[in-house]
């Protein structure tokens, strides 16, 4: 009788990074390392940054690096949703900060707008002087 | 011989702009395909992240997080994708419109709008109403990443936490084909609860924090790959729009020449016409 397997899945929003059998899966979950044998209890888990490594049932074993993400077991599946990007608190906070400001700053860009705005209507008044300017001299000609 | 040499220099001119406009219908086509893959990778995670979702609703029917419980919708936030770059047809006017549109309705209703915009486009578009600006970001470029999604999506998250906004939505143009890109505006909070009716047995994960914890980091992840995905999605959309704008735009050139080498011709013609009666009409006199 073969060993048996666990089909693992690990994906990321931009893109699936792995899928297949493997006899033995080891995660790191936010409260420390996970080893997932076929058959396993059903686990939900948040993940730290760190080694997802999958052991095949031939014995090598693929390495692969997540940032975070989460972990759901079932007993004939595991599937890690990997997240891309780096996670923090302090550095999603960063990153809405920046966001927030790049909304005041473009707002504030709607005087520099408006003074465009005034610049080409005088333009347009000032062609359309010489329009009749041109218009006037063909006249007299 | 009057006007021939306008009409060549006009037709140089033209053939010029029809040969950028070839290009960018080109380059549009490669990039839109690329987009399209990309499309397709984003489809998994969303498909696991519902799938958990759900299964975690099945395992305890009892846990409620903020994002899952349905308030008055007395503030309403947008977050709206469009392109940085235009010539691409009527796709951004198009959304703004749909946008619009609700957004009209919600104030009726004496609702309070805010928004989070993605793109240049949308920014320039918006900024001009009356409208609460909550986050913006531009620069996606072809292949956006979550991690320049997540600042902006984590400001409109917070306050619906807070309870500045009772209802989220999320506008992009939904790729359908390459000749039709339909501006769609979906609800991302609070999410609609996951079906999952299907009596089993009754089983529950062993949780690693708590449930609450990780429903919440599901949950924020979910709403990033949602907006990740409406991104992606914009691009393919933008490049398909783009497309199809700069192939009509190399049709029209390519007519516009045959014109002008028509009246080009005509003109020559008569010139010799011309020429050759004056010398006709020059020898007859001698």
């Amino acid at each position: 009788m073969p060993a048996p397997t666990i089909h693992v899945d690990i994906v990321s929003a931009e893109g699936e990074i792995f899928a297949g059998e493997a006899a033995m899966v080891f995660a790191p979950a936010s409260q420390g390392e996970v080893g997932i044998a076929p058959r396993h209890a059903p686990l939900l888990t948040l993940l730290k940054p760190g080694e997802v490594r999958v052991q095949s049932p031939g014995g090598e074993e693929q390495v692969f690096y997540v940032g975070g993400g989460a972990m759901e077991v079932q007993p004939k599946k595991v599937s890690v949703l990997a997240d891309t990007a780096l996670r923090a608190k302090d550095i999603d906070e960063a990153a809405a900060l920046a966001a927030k400001q790049r909304a005041e700053e473009a707002l504030k860009d709607r005087g520099a707008e408006l003074d465009e705005a005034k610049v080409l209507a005088e333009l347009a008044q000032a062609v359309a002087q010489l329009k009749v300017l041109e218009r006037l001299r063909k006249l007299r000609d | 011989m009057p006007g021939t040499k306008e009409i060549r220099t006009k037709i140089a001119s033209v053939k010029s702009t029809q040969k950028i406009t070839r290009a960018m219908q080109m380059v549009a086509t490669s990039k839109m395909r690329r987009a399209q893959e990309r499309m397709k990778l984003a489809r998994p995670y969303a498909q696991k992240m519902r799938q958990v979702i759900g299964n975690l609703f099945a395992a305890n029917p009892d846990s409620r997080h903020p994002f899952m419980v349905e308030r008055e919708p007395r503030n309403v936030g947008f977050i709206i994708i469009s392109t940085d770059r235009g010539l691409a047809g009527g796709l951004n006017a198009n959304l703004f419109k749909a946008v619009l549109l609700q957004m009209r309705e919600w104030q009726q209703k004496g609702a309070h709008v805010s928004l989070s915009i993605i793109g240049t486009k949308g920014i320039v578009f918006f900024r001009r109403l009356h409208v609460q600006i909550e986050s913006t970001v531009t620069g996606l470029g072809d292949s956006p990443h979550v991690a320049d999604l997540i600042g902006s999506v984590k400001v409109m998250l917070d306050a619906y936490r807070e309870g500045r906004i009772d209802r989220l939505f999320l506008a992009n143009a939904h790729f359908v084909n390459t000749m039709t890109q339909k501006p769609t505006i979906s609800q991302l909070l609070p999410v609609e609860a996951a079906s999952s009716s299907e009596l089993q047995e009754h089983w529950d994960y062993i949780y690693e924090p708590e449930a609450a914890a990780i429903l919440d980091g599901l949950l924020m992840r979910y709403i990033e790959s949602q907006v990740y995905q409406g991104a992606v999605e914009n691009v393919a959309s933008e490049m398909a729009a783009r497309m199809v704008a700069m192939k009509s735009a190399t049709d029209n050139a390519g007519k516009l020449i045959q014109e002008l080498q028509l009246v080009y011709n005509k003109a020559r013609q008569a010139a010799i016409t011309k020429e050759l009666s004056e010398i006709v009409g020059g020898a007859a006199a001698v």
